[in-house]
């Protein structure tokens, strides 16, 4: 009962928050209905008893990748408003046939009750995510039963080497400055931004 | 009534669906990412929901990896969008055609 509850209200802030992101004209709009999107999905999980993955969800992206997102709004610039209007003809059209197939597709999976799970009844199995537990899965080598313990270690290891990557990618992308090409083929630096 | 998990997938199929609506039909280039950090989040839920009604906690561990591969992709992806903005005072989708044939 005080799940059904919490999904409801909570359901109504997610989903409210996603036709923010694309409905707003304003992107900062989209933002703060992203943010409470994810806020709503971090309830989600608490109920769900993934209690480390919602710390993370709300530190990461409600914490993180928003105040980004923001920075870069508030440096593209928030007053211009941009218009909704399409350029190209068929995108339009494109885009509905592409969504109506999605929403078929999804609604014939779960008609054909091929997942049985995903509307059984059954209290489920209590899973928490504790730090501990979630730990033990990551990084643990030591247990008895090994194969079972590491099997996320390697691609715990792999998200640190994209981690370093996406860094130095980020900052090489920040100190990139195409002057030198442009002085190259003979433009110069003033009409850079306006004419092109 | 109980909540099933088929209450959660179906959320996060309408909030997939709505991203997917964003990405393919707004210009901003700066809207279009934040679509595609919704549908993201989308199947975080599916993941974390089913993680719960399986008794694993390998959903919970996949939440964990797609947030790190979101976090590298947004730093990767507003760079390029900045450097984008510098170079062409514009952050539409529409107007940047230099790879076209």
């Amino acid at each position: 009962m005080v799940e059904m509850v919490v999904f409801i209200l909570m359901g109504a802030v997610a989903l409210a928050g996603a036709l923010g992101v694309v409905m707003a004209r304003n992107p900062v709009y989209g933002a703060m209905g992203l943010m409470a999107t994810l806020f709503a999905l971090a309830v989600f999980y608490v109920v769900h008893l993934a209690h480390f993955v919602a710390v993370v969800q709300v530190i990461v992206y409600a914490g993180a990748v928003i105040t980004l997102f923001l920075f870069v709004i508030m440096f593209v610039g928030v007053d211009r408003a941009e218009s909704l209007t399409e350029k190209l003809s068929l995108q339009r059209p494109a885009a509905l046939i592409i969504l109506v197939g999605v929403v078929v597709l999804t609604g014939a999976l779960v008609v054909t009750d091929r997942f049985d799970w995903v509307i059984s009844t059954a209290e489920p199995a209590q899973v928490v995510g504790s730090i501990e537990e979630i730990g033990e899965n990551l990084i643990s080598v030591g247990s008895s039963d090994v194969r079972q313990a590491s099997r996320w270690l390697l691609p715990f290891e792999a998200t640190s080497l994209l981690l370093v990557v996406a860094a130095v990618g980020a900052i090489s992308l920040a100190f990139y400055r195409p002057r030198r090409s442009e002085e190259e083929t003979g433009t110069s630096d003033s009409d850079t931004g306006s004419n092109r | 009534m109980i909540v099933t998990p088929g209450w959660y997938m179906t959320l996060a199929a309408v909030l997939f669906l709505i991203g997917s609506g964003g990405l393919l039909l707004r210009n901003n280039a700066l809207i279009m990412f934040m679509s595609i950090e919704l549908m993201l989040n989308a199947v975080n839920l599916t993941f974390v929901a089913a993680s719960r009604a399986h008794g694993d906690i390998g959903g919970q561990m996949a939440v964990l990896f797609v947030l790190v591969v979101a976090a590298a992709e947004v730093a990767v992806g507003l760079a390029i969008i900045v450097s984008i903005f510098r170079l062409r005072r514009t952050a539409s989708v529409d107007e940047l055609a230099e790879l076209r044939g």
